[in-house]
């Protein structure tokens, strides 16, 4: 693992990293978007991709209510068939926290919170490292952060990097996600880079976005945050995972983010250890789809809880 | 390294077959010359089949032209241009190729699977570039065909006349398109001959055309083997032929027409050489260097088949490479997952076998990928060679096969050197992240087409063709009006 010392060194290294170009990017996602999976083939990556939900409500009306009812259904998806398994987390502010911990007990269901004055993250560190060990000794698994954008645009990515390895720091145990949030970066190359200030940093996941911008999770972006993992798995030897959010809403979608690590980081991926998708909608039509897939038919929206 | 590193493997969620039903594309058993606007029998009453070179069972049986077949349509296409053809306006041409146009694309996935069964190209391919290219060049011309005062050929330039059209297997209806569209467009009338292998696609754009209500004789399709092609190149009442083949060939029509009035222009072989900088962008430089050698089989004339990688970055771009060729995925070409389709015919597998184990001898470092092929029809796994040498053959000849030659330099003035060190002149492409030091490259290189941080890229709108034993004359864009353009 490169140890950074200084913006100087940090610098230098991001530097060294290859340029992205947009167009082949593209191109190389929407190609991979055309595979066409069917039968087991369909089935497991179904499972998968449910076992892979991180089932998230960031809403300012969120009540206790509303995250039990959460809970429930990340435990016990669709409760008329038990071989569906249940979702990887819950992700809630992290004033619910503590009331997501109390309902989901000992069940292999994570508790995941957004920290670090999500979703903006304009507040100061001191603010910020609060928000995370609140989060943290209320019983959250994972953090969610956000990266200073305002920082990286314009050029202090020493000071994006510090407050990364602060709030590292400030988890504990719990595993930290950093949220580029790739629609306010723009460019892939400024993705690519970021990846690596995160992964540097100490993170055990990246994640694209906060869900809260116009542009979300895209298949270019979670491509280039593919390959800057499996780089730095090389370099570093160590694995970290990707997280998708932000209007992935179908399985159509789902499947193509799965086809896009199967072929590009390969099977440690193709895991809820490192890979998630970070919706709510989502897994309904995954249950959806998964019941198409056995029956040969469609099923009433109505089949599935509207949690 | 951790073990779970070293373990994760590409491609381990295996994909259940994903076929195109072979139904759709409706072949009949057999099928005549198209004439004069009708289907009829050969005068020789001989007839070919042709096969799915994926599994080497015969797919339709084929009408072999003779030189009197060849003599009845180069009739029927004079005919048409003196009654009809010449006189029917741009406007009035263009509405024909607009329509065709049209119905490539409402018929574009029997297309594809007719394209993907009698080539043996994956259906992805002929789906995603084949078909919609073919469709994309009709509509393109069809807007010249009332505007040719405003090409740049002074007003009112005149057609040829009759064009004689010779085309290849690897693209067969996109290269009946290239071919076609500007030479209608022109308001010139057709004779096509398309390959021997691959006859089906164009006699299913022969049904187009009658769809389309095209005038009788304004395009004729005459299948046949090369006899059929000589007969064609030789035949005095042709004003204009229009060739894509191998090199070899090219020559042996060119003596034939010289002396004559004809018209010519020749689109042949290549052996393009992907640039690769040390500040390319490298996962898209990759799949760059994938698509430049693997599309379509290598089977592409302009194919990146010489890797000229700069020496700072060898061991890194060969180590990714390997790691992509590795994943291709070879075998059903109707399989909507296959990366890499089936060689054309046995002859083209045998030549390039015959090449490759050249590349082997001459001291040149082989990588196969490790995928699985089918037992019957013809295939090639895809192949790199490293430490080749200029000197080798797999360095200068077209092996027109999946198999990428990979050599090194040191500058730039070194990169254009070994590029340009070639018979051909075709295409080739350049990455790097640095625009001042591509265009310093391009301007250098002695090829037709240069790519820039990308690779097999075509639009009807911009012209292609080659330099030196590459050929000449220009298809596509402005400039492909004027191989038909008597200017």
């Amino acid at each position: 693992m490169p140890v950074i010392e200084s913006e100087v060194q940090l610098r230098a290294l991001l530097a060294g990293l290859s340029g992205v170009d947009a167009v082949g990017a593209e191109a190389r996602a929407a190609k991979l978007a055309t595979r066409s999976l069917k039968k087991s083939t369909k089935l497991a990556a179904l499972d998968l991709a449910i076992a892979m939900v991180d089932l998230t409500t960031l809403e300012g009306a969120d009540t206790p209510g509303r995250v039990t009812s959460l809970c429930a259904k990340a435990m016990r998806p669709y409760p008329s068939d038990p071989s569906v398994p249940s979702v990887a987390a819950v992700c809630v502010y992290p004033d619910l926290v503590g009331h997501a911990r109390h309902v989901l007990g000992s069940s292999s269901v994570k508790v995941a919170s957004v920290a670090t004055s999500f979703p903006s993250g304009r507040a100061s560190l001191n603010v910020k490292l609060l928000d995370v060990r609140e989060a943290v000794s209320a019983g959250a698994d994972e953090i969610d952060m956000v990266i200073d954008r305002g920082a990286f645009l314009s050029g202090r990515l020493g000071h994006v990097f510090d407050e990364v390895v602060a709030v590292k720091e400030a988890c504990g145990s719990a595993h930290l996600k950093v949220i580029l949030e790739t629609g306010e970066l723009v460019t892939y190359d400024n993705v690519r880079r970021a990846s690596w200030i995160a992964m540097l940093g100490g993170a055990d996941f990246i994640k694209t976005s906060t869900g809260k911008v116009g542009v979300n999770a895209t298949l270019p972006a979670a491509l280039v945050m593919l390959e800057a993992v499996r780089d730095f798995a090389e370099v570093a030897g160590a694995v970290i995972g990707v997280k998708v959010a932000g209007g992935i809403r179908s399985s159509k979608d789902a499947l193509r983010y799965l086809v896009l690590i199967n072929e590009t980081t390969g099977s440690a991926w193709l895991s809820p250890e490192r890979f998630r998708f970070g919706a709510s909608s989502l897994l309904n039509d995954l249950l959806m789809q998964r019941l198409k897939q056995r029956r040969g038919s469609y099923v009433r929206a109505d089949e599935f809880s509207g949690d | 390294m951790s073990e779970e590193l070293t373990n994760s493997r590409l491609g381990a969620m295996a994909y259940d077959p994903a076929p195109e039903s072979a139904a759709i594309a409706r072949l009949k058993p057999a099928y005549g010359l198209f004439i004069n606007g009708q289907f009829s029998d050969p005068s020789s009453h001989e007839n070919f089949e042709t096969l799915n070179p994926a599994n080497e069972e015969p797919l339709a049986s084929v009408a072999q032209a003779s030189v009197a077949d060849v003599d009845r349509a180069v009739y029927a296409a004079r005919r048409a241009y003196d009654t009809i053809w010449s006189k029917t306006t741009g406007a009035e041409r263009s509405k024909y190729l607009f329509r065709v146009a049209r119905l490539i694309q409402e018929r574009a996935r029997e297309l594809a699977v007719v394209e993907t069964l009698d080539n043996g190209k994956p259906i992805r391919e002929s789906r995603d570039v084949d078909v919609p290219l073919a469709a994309a060049h009709f509509f393109y011309y069809a807007g010249w065909a009332d505007k040719l005062d405003h090409a740049g050929f002074g007003p009112d330039p005149k057609p040829l006349g009759v064009a004689g059209q010779i085309i290849p297997w690897n693209f067969p209806l996109l290269m009946a398109a290239w071919k076609l569209a500007p030479a209608l467009a022109a308001g010139n009338t057709c004779v096509l001959k398309p390959a021997e292998t691959t006859p089906l696609s164009a006699l299913l754009l022969a049904e187009i055309l009658q769809q389309a209500e095209l005038p009788d004789g304004v395009v004729n399709i005459i299948t046949g083997d090369g006899a059929a092609g000589a007969a064609l190149v030789d035949h005095p009442g042709v004003d204009k032929i229009a060739f894509t083949g191998s090199t070899e060939v090219g020559r042996l029509i060119q003596q034939r027409v010289a002396s004559s009035h004809k018209h010519l222009t020749l689109e042949l072989g290549g052996k393009g050489a992907n640039i690769v900088f040390e500040d390319a962008p490298i996962d898209e430089m990759i799949e760059g260097i994938i698509d430049g050698i693997f599309f379509n089989q290598g089977h592409v004339c302009c194919a990146g088949s010489r890797l000229l990688v700069q020496e700072s970055v060898a061991d890194d771009v060969l180590r990714r490479l390997i790691r992509r060729v590795d994943q291709l995925r070879v075998g059903d070409p109707l399989d909507k997952n296959t990366d890499v389709g089936a060689i054309n015919s046995a002859a083209q597998l045998a030549r390039i076998k015959e090449l490759t184990a050249y590349g082997e001898e001459e001291g040149a470092t082989r990588y196969t990928s490790s995928c699985p092929l089918p037992d019957k029809g013809y295939w090639f796994a895809p192949t790199v060679f490293a430490d080749v040498s200029q000197s080798h053959r797999i360095a200068r000849e077209e092996i027109f096969g999946p198999v990428l030659s990979v050599l090194t330099f040191r500058t730039p003035e070194e990169a254009v050197a070994k590029a340009n060190n070639t018979n051909y002149g075709l295409a080739c492409g350049v990455w790097s992240e640095k625009g001042s030091r591509t265009l310093w490259v391009a301007e250098r290189l002695r090829a037709g087409v240069v790519w820039a941080n990308t690779y097999n890229r075509f639009d009807p709108a911009s012209p292609f063709g080659g330099v030196r034993e590459s050929g000449f004359g220009r298809e596509g864009g402005r400039h492909g009006l004027e191989a038909y353009l008597n200017v």
